[in-house]
């Protein structure tokens, strides 16, 4: 890897650049799903390649090559030489990047059992023991179990001096039970839907989350749903399950809080941000319980948030992005630090592959813990919904109207779970749904969430974030609204 | 179009039929089936009337899929040297080993004709990042005139895909991409236009700055029009990708696992008289290979004939399920997904959009939709926000701007809504795949809330 990089680094500093950097990504990946007690999709896959980000003349510019010849590696750095100078034609000012150590690294993240270890056939069985529960519950029309391994290596080197090696491997496991009758169709999923958790973990994730003794569970509720009640229409309190908090986050924080957004960078696809730069240190964006960090650190845990250095070669930080309510942080750039005045970049650039430039990504953007029990929270509530496992999700482009929707419900009344409801919903304003929360379970409640399929950027890319959350109550909440 | 010369491609047929040799040579499984895929692609992004972002890439990627034994499995690999390509074959092969047997997998198809299309421009595939480049520049200016920002893309390259088998299965295609998209900005307002297709030219990229710049220009300062059922016109971007939610609804197989909101429905009147939908790749304004992900001809296939579900897609595993005949639109095996509909052509009327608005005495024009995401499976709920350009219209004029709302909207009971259909033509958008459709305007749409811009 070393080889290929100087050389396509050596080739784009003499072609002219005044800064570049390279990336040798090696990528493996296996998925195994199981659908109905037959296999779904076994595949392995791999992709190598390399991209070099250059900047000439004041412009970027960017090419990637999976063929690793000399030849092709010197074409893809002169290409990208060529792309900056033609960016340079439409520049109102040269790219000014703030500056950072070089930093010399090799890292990787924890993986008690490496999950390409595992035979195949163990763990085909795994899940189709897992449909085999879902399957025993009357009612369940479909059945469907997957894991999802992927190992990624890769090497940094920049023309300042920088070379960094980081290797993670990511797990993925979930199971789903989907119910149709009569006309309406209801899933339940575990641990989440949308392909369950994923951490930087191996298999000690799988064996963690232990899918066939929570199959028959989602299952039988799968099946309830057609007898329950829909969710009432109206203002109530809710309380949010941790994994739909998570998402919640995702959406209404971890988005608006990109720097890159709020610039308008993104402004042609995935949209901009209500965060213009005068609401730093000024907006009550939260109540005063609610802290948020955007945190890539190990010591957050083990989140596709987490790694030592971004693809910038900037270190892992821990950003403050909402202390007692108050914004008071963004997700950034050494570009965008610079274009705000800031002294550093917050470490949060990556790439989803080799052939694809690093853009501001969320890292862990997580709710840190207020105290007690969901159990004690539901206690605390006289009349209210509690919602759990995300079904939708939708935001405007500058982040302010949401609504989600949610696989099951239960209606509290007098602090106690009451009956189960259906296709639950909210919907609201981002500020003003966050300054109505009033409680936040403890840390015995905290998970940090993977959410594997964050999509941003031309061309799209598709990158995993963590968000840790507990379950958290908000009051006066617009419900049951998507089916008004 | 013009014809590629083939050799300038990063996947040529013969590289493609070379790599099959390959292949074939180092599988040891009783059948085995080889996808291969080949891009070169750039794309010039621009934001606040600059370009910040300047990227290519070249890649070539192959897929084996073995089947032995009634066991099938994939693997896929971007490193082309002899030891890759045989470690590819031998972890198909272990991978199929390893699993339970699978009684409906089928033999691989055998040797296959498929109708041309054409779909090559040389001109576009050999675009400059100086040319791309320049055109941004007009963009930029245009936007200047009337002191606004422009943000968007403008790509070009090519692709190419083939796919063979060891029963005698071998099909090529080969294609050039591009695609202009761009946001205009003001200091209260958006505009928004986007155009796909395999010829540069064809984009019309300083007509769409244009139109996008209009459509910031005339919803400055966007009035507070409360939630409610409005008629609605809906521009071709926006039906596209609400359109698109029904793709894989339309899949035999999704029929069969009772998890598309047609279950039950196939044969019955469920939309509009006026509604008539059908699948066709040889379409001119369609795009993509000819053949699915089996190698199987795409075959036309009526959708939806005045308001009836008439057919569903079939691939041949699930054919063999229910008993009908594949149609050529499965996605490459093994997947739990069995096929869909991917070049959809919905018929429209003689009306042009200024005729929808003429029309309309009081109603919302909607631009493009966005986030839009599936609230309840079976009634076919939508919920999202629209974006860049939503006006009020009032005695058949464009009155103002407004500010954007959120929808909830049942497609199903949006399809039986129609009052009008503008004439089709190739729409893009950022939530589905391209469509040919035309602008609808329907009544009763359902608006649930506002956002604040």
């Amino acid at each position: 890897m070393k080889d290929w990089a100087q050389n396509a680094l050596d080739t784009a500093l003499a072609r002219g650049a005044t800064y570049a950097d390279v990336r040798v990504m090696d990528i493996r990946q296996r998925y195994l799903s199981t659908k109905n007690g037959h296999p779904g999709q076994v595949r392995d896959s791999r992709s190598l390649g390399l991209g070099v980000r250059v900047i000439a003349d004041g412009g970027w510019g960017f090419a990637s090559t999976q063929d690793m010849s000399r030849a092709s590696l010197d074409s893809a750095a002169a290409q990208a030489v060529e792309i900056a100078r033609a960016s340079a034609l439409c520049k109102i000012r040269d790219a000014r990047l703030v500056p950072e150590n070089k930093a010399v690294a090799h890292w990787e993240s924890v993986c008690r059992i490496d999950p390409f270890t595992v035979p195949v056939s163990a763990c085909l069985d795994l899940l189709l023991r897992t449909d085999s529960e879902i399957r025993k519950v009357e009612g369940i029309t479909l059945a469907e179990a997957a894991l999802d391994f992927r190992h990624i290596d890769q090497l940094f080197l920049s023309s300042e001096g920088s070379e960094i090696r980081q290797t993670k491997t990511q797990t993925g496991a979930g199971c789903v039970a989907t119910s149709f009758a009569g006309s309406e169709i209801h899933r339940r999923s575990y641990p989440n839907s949308f392909g369950g958790q994923y951490q930087n973990k191996g298999y000690e994730l799988v064996e963690e989350l232990d899918l066939p003794g929570h199959a028959g569970q989602i299952a039988e509720e799968a099946a309830m749903l057609h007898r329950c009640d829909q969710c009432p229409t109206g203002v109530k309190e809710v309380i949010l399950g941790s994994s739909q908090l998570g998402l919640q986050i995702h959406e209404s924080i971890g988005h608006p809080i990109e720097l890159d957004r709020v610039l308008g960078d993104e402004a042609n696809f995935a949209g901009m941000s209500f965060l213009t730069l005068e609401k730093l240190r000024a907006l009550r964006y939260a109540s005063s319980i609610v802290n948020v960090v955007a945190d890539a650190t190990v010591s957050h845990g083990p989140g596709l948030g987490t790694f030592a250095y971004d693809d910038e070669g900037v270190e892992a930080q821990c950003v403050p992005v909402i202390q007692q309510g108050l914004f008071v942080g963004y997700l950034t750039s050494r570009e965008s630090a610079a274009a705000v005045g800031q002294v550093r970049s917050g470490g949060a650039m990556r790439a989803e592959a080799w052939n694809r430039i690093p853009i501001i990504r969320m890292t862990n953007v997580s709710l840190l813990p207020g105290k007690g029990r969901l159990d004690d929270l539901i206690a605390d509530t006289d009349d209210g919904i509690y919602m759990e496992t995300n079904r939708s999700w939708s935001i405007d482009d500058r982040r302010y109207n949401f609504q989600f929707g949610t696989e099951i419900g239960w209606e509290i009344k007098h602090g106690r779970k009451a009956r189960m409801l259906k296709n639950p919903s909210y919907g609201g304003i981002t500020t003003e749904f966050w300054n109505s929360c009033d409680a936040i379970c403890g840390p015995d409640e905290w998970v940090l969430w993977g959410t594997p399929n964050c999509g941003k950027g031309q061309p799209m890319q598709t990158m995993g974030t963590g968000h840790g959350a507990s379950p958290a109550r908000f009051r006066k909440i617009q419900v049951g609204i998507a089916y008004q | 179009m013009t014809q590629s010369t083939n050799d300038s491609m990063i996947l040529s047929r013969k590289l493609a039929d070379e790599l099959f040799a390959k292949v074939l040579r180092y599988s040891r499984a009783d059948e085995t089936e080889a996808a291969i895929s080949g891009s070169s692609y750039a794309l010039t992004r621009f934001a606040n009337n600059t370009i910040h972002q300047n990227v290519a890439e070249e890649d070539l990627n192959l897929s084996v899929r073995v089947a032995h034994g009634q066991r099938t499995a994939r693997a896929s690999t971007n490193r082309l040297d002899d030891d890759s390509i045989r470690a590819a074959c031998e972890a198909a092969f272990e991978l199929a080993s390893l699993q339970p047997s699978d009684p409906e997998l089928l033999p691989m198809a055998g040797p296959q004709t498929y109708g041309a299309v054409s779909r090559y421009d040389s001109e576009t595939v050999a675009l400059s990042p100086k040319t791309r480049a320049e055109m941004v520049g007009k963009v930029i200016e245009r936007s200047r005139k009337d002191h606004l920002t422009a943000a968007g893309i403008f790509s070009s390259g090519a692709t190419a895909s083939a796919i063979y088998n060891s029963r005698g299965l071998g099909a090529y295609h080969e294609e050039s991409v591009s695609e202009f998209s761009v946001t205009m900005l003001g200091e209260s307002s958006s505009g928004w236009a986007k155009k796909t297709g395999p010829c540069w030219q064809a984009l019309e990229i300083e007509a769409l700055a244009d139109r996008a710049a209009r459509k910031a220009l005339e919803s400055r300062e966007p009035r507070e029009v409360p939630p409610g059922k409005y008629t609605v016109i809906l521009e071709p971007s926006a039906v596209m990708d609400l359109l698109g939610f029904l793709l894989l609804d339309f899949g035999g197989l999704s029929v069969h696992e009772k998890r598309s909101c047609l279950t039950g429905r196939v044969k019955q009147k469920v939309f509009g008289d006026n509604v008539r939908i059908y699948d066709d790749v040889h379409h001119p304004s369609q795009s993509g290979p000819p053949f699915d992900g089996e190698g199987v001809p795409r075959q036309r296939v009526t959708l939806v004939e005045n308001g009836v579900v008439a057919n569903l897609v079939y691939s041949r595993q699930t054919a063999r399920k229910m008993d009908a005949s594949p149609t050529g639109h499965g996605f490459p095996l093994p997947n739990e997904y069995g096929e869909a509909p991917l070049n959809l052509v919905m018929e429209g009327g003689p009306h042009s959009r200024e005729d929808l608005i003429r029309s309309t005495p009081q109603g919302l024009l909607v631009t493009r939709l966005w986030y839009i995401r599936e609230v309840d499976p079976y009634r076919k709920i939508l919920t999202g926000m629209t974006r860049d350009g939503t006006f009020w219209i009032e005695n058949g004029e464009v009155k103002y701007g407004v500010k954007n709302f959120r929808f909830n909207q049942s497609i199903i009971d949006m399809l039986g809504q129609l009052d009008m259909l503008g004439q089709p033509e190739r729409a893009a958008g950022e939530e589905s795949i391209e469509m040919v459709v035309p602008p609808l305007k329907v009544r009763d749409f359902n608006f649930s809330s506002l956002t604040k811009f």
